[in-house]
């Protein structure tokens, strides 16, 4: 019985792997293709800036192989060396190094032609040495990430004495403010993972990889991520909460890796330019995710370890992300990131939900309405100090 | 100016922070950058800034090209006027117009530019054109002649033909070119080349060279990747040009590039005399770098007195680094000359 359902599955993929033997060594590509040139896809992965060199690595995303000829930089052809080889096949990865005079602080544009006459481009936007992972770059991102992710969240945490003298349907406003901050959030990640799933090479299929990173980090949470509030006893109660903001650190601190992975490549790739006034905006708007840790615990007395080991858990990924941005980048790795982030974003969104269902009775009550809107406009208009 | 997005905002000001937060490492790493940009040198050798040499597959060879002159076959007329009887063949080729990189263009008889037919005015000029290619061409020739001479109305049908007939006037240098539509491309694809009607007292004795500025738009973006005299890029970088000593030279410069406005051609340590479009044989100025639209052509007339190395461009920086650059080598010892 078992050996004939075996054999049942089996024949679809034999006769599978017959009908591709049939395809590729019989004539039928013969007749299928047109004689036409291929269409070439590259994608610049990398570019790293030493002194007097630029190395780019490439990645192959199209169908066919790719044979690099001839580098311009700056409108003007250039020597170089390609490793392993000129020619990358389907999936493959080149590298080229280019001695060039690069000039600090200045654009170079780099162009590849390959032996069809197709050229990719790259900017590079402003030029700066790429730096080295030494004990003074961990340095510099450790000091990024406290100041973007460890220190606001915790400052946000601050609030937990605040909440704690609030009545309880003003504990519940708090929590569907959070809900509405973490929307704005998803909303946000979402974006910047389609954004950069737009550089992902082509054969990687940067969009269904947002799909993936999106749904599996919400159905891992879902599935692992402990009993739904819904389903607890009274005295698990207080437990519950606390994994609700746990959870909800957790999932800013996936948000705040792709942040920290962005950070890292922008600091790498050289787009550098003071704006402390930017920075400040960024504080502000990142206490308020300190804010929304604390909301369901509010009415607890949580131990000051715990609430360390939340701020920690939601702020220390950006700092993780910076090292890793900054060290070995890819759209692809960027693009998984902020998936992640978004889904477990998404995720504790409808925890929350949970939270408050098993809490009140209206949970669309005009107050917690408000709270949403009131987290979305928070995160709004804190992010136009961002963005000024 | 690009709208700067959240994350784009947030990493500037972040790098601002790391700028402040440790001014130190900042600054150590700009110094190190600035130090590299400066000394690091890049540009080894100026004859490598291309990856490759000649390359074998380009349809021609530069430097046969540059002295080799078309005269046709040649007969008499009763009358004792010269017949002047050439072949030419339409066909499309994939040339390897850069190391490595390939270009599917249409050529007249394999070779971007043409040959370069020769003549002396007056001269019976007979073109048999067979076009041997995938699409409809014509040949347009620069001078004078009936109307049915003038390759514009008569399009020639993939393996069809036709005879171009007409008198060698005036004498200096002309073009020919396909004048099918789309114009543009069939002149960007390769359908070009030089055509000298000496004047029947000749000029004096000289090192005759031929050098048709054009470029290549491998991309077919609508703008040149390659620029070179005579098709390759760095071409004369790679051989350059063996010039005498106190030798006159002659070069017979047509330009053809599509898409740039203008381009030119520049000698170093030299000047040169200019008859423009060859038709007089007094020059009309005297200068070491001329500008050209397209379609314009001249004969520049130079002697070398010192021996040694010279580079000759276009002083568009942009064309010359993109191929448009060559050097003459000036051969010869001894004295000044007298």
């Amino acid at each position: 019985m078992i050996r004939s359902r075996t054999f049942w599955f089996l024949v679809p993929l034999a006769l599978l792997g017959v009908l591709v033997l049939i395809v590729v060594k019989g004539g039928t590509l013969k007749r299928l293709a047109r004689g036409l040139p291929p269409v070439e896809e590259l994608s610049v992965d990398r570019v790293r800036l030493t002194p007097g060199h630029i190395v780019v690595d490439v990645v192959n995303g199209g169908p066919d192989p790719v044979t690099i000829a001839q580098v311009m930089i700056d409108e003007a052809y250039w020597a170089h060396t390609m490793t392993p080889d000129r020619t990358v096949g389907r999936l493959g990865r080149g590298r080229i190094e280019i001695p060039y005079p690069w000039v600090e602080g200045e654009p170079h544009q780099i162009k590849l032609v390959t032996s069809t006459g197709v050229t990719f481009d790259h900017e590079i936007l402003v030029a700066a040495e790429t730096p080295r992972p030494d004990a003074q770059y961990f340095l510099v991102f450790t000091l990024i990430g406290l100041y973007v992710g460890v220190l606001p969240v915790a400052i946000g945490l601050l609030w937990l004495p605040f909440l704690k003298r609030l009545e309880r349907r003003w504990i519940h406003f708090a929590l569907a403010l959070t809900a509405g901050l973490l929307v704005f959030l998803a909303v946000e990640a979402l974006h910047e993972a389609l954004e950069m799933a737009a550089r992902v090479a082509g054969a990687f299929q940067g969009t269904g990889l947002v799909a993936i990173g999106v749904l599996l980090t919400w159905l891992g949470l879902q599935a692992f991520g402990g009993p739904g509030s819904r389903q607890q006893g009274a005295g698990d109660a207080a437990a519950g909460r606390m994994r609700l903001a746990f959870l909800i650190a957790l999932g800013i601190g996936l948000h705040n890796l792709g942040e920290g992975l962005a950070i890292g490549a922008a600091y790498a790739s050289g787009a550098v330019s003071l704006g402390a006034f930017l920075i400040v905006g960024f504080m502000i708007h990142n206490t308020t995710e300190g804010l929304g840790i604390v909301a369901p615990i509010a009415q607890d007395a949580p131990p000051l370890r715990t609430l360390v080991k939340a701020g920690l858990l939601a702020g220390g990924p950006t700092i993780l992300g910076a090292w890793l941005g900054g060290v070995s980048y890819s759209p692809l790795l960027a693009t998984l990131c902020l998936a992640v982030g978004a889904g477990a974003i998404l995720q504790v969104i409808g925890v929350l939900y949970g939270a408050l269902a098993s809490e009140t009775k209206t949970v669309w009550s005009p107050l917690n309405a408000l709270g949403v809107a009131t987290g979305l406009v928070l995160m709004y208009a804190t992010g136009l100090l961002v963005a000024s | 100016m690009k709208r700067l997005s959240r994350r784009e905002a947030l990493k500037r000001g972040l790098l601002g922070i790391a700028g402040a937060a440790s001014a130190a490492s900042a600054g150590s790493i700009a110094h190190a950058a600035v130090v590299g940009g400066v000394d690091g040198a890049a540009h080894p050798d100026p004859h490598a800034v291309m990856t490759g040499g000649v390359p074998a597959g380009a349809g021609i060879d530069p430097t046969a090209f540059l002295r080799h002159f078309d005269y046709g076959e040649v007969s008499k007329r009763p009358n004792g006027q010269t017949v002047r009887e050439y072949q030419i063949v339409a066909l499309d080729r994939d040339l390897e117009v850069m190391p490595g990189v390939f270009y599917s263009a249409w050529t007249f008889d394999g070779g971007v530019p043409g040959p370069t037919l020769r003549c002396t005015e007056g001269d019976l000029v007979r073109v048999h054109f067979r076009n041997g290619g995938t699409h409809q061409h014509s040949m347009h020739f620069h001078g004078f002649h009936p109307a049915s001479m003038d390759g514009v109305f008569e399009q020639i049908d993939p393996g069809g033909s036709y005879v171009y007939e007409f008198e060698a006037q005036p004498f200096g240098l002309q073009l020919y070119h396909c004048h099918t539509m789309p114009l543009k491309r069939h002149i960007a694809k390769g359908l070009y080349g030089a055509m000298i009607i000496d004047p029947k007292r000749a000029r004096p004795r000289a090192n005759e060279m031929v050098m048709v500025m054009n470029g290549f738009d491998v991309n077919f973006d609508g703008e040149n990747e390659i620029y070179a005299v005579n098709t390759v890029p760095f071409a004369y970088q790679a051989n350059p040009i063996v010039l005498q000593r106190g030798e006159l030279n002659r070069i017979y410069l047509v330009n053809v590039l599509e898409f740039d406005l203008l381009n030119s051609m520049h000698i170093h340590a030299n000047f040169f005399n200019v008859y423009r479009t060859g038709t007089s044989l007094v020059p009309s100025e005297f200068t070491d770098t001329i500008s050209m639209g397209q379609g314009e052509r001249h004969i520049l007339e130079f002697t070398y007195d010192r021996p040694g190395k010279f580079m000759f461009h276009a002083h568009q920086s942009e064309f010359a680094e993109l191929g448009w650059m060559g050097v003459f080598d000036v051969q010869g010892s001894g004295g000044p000359l007298v």
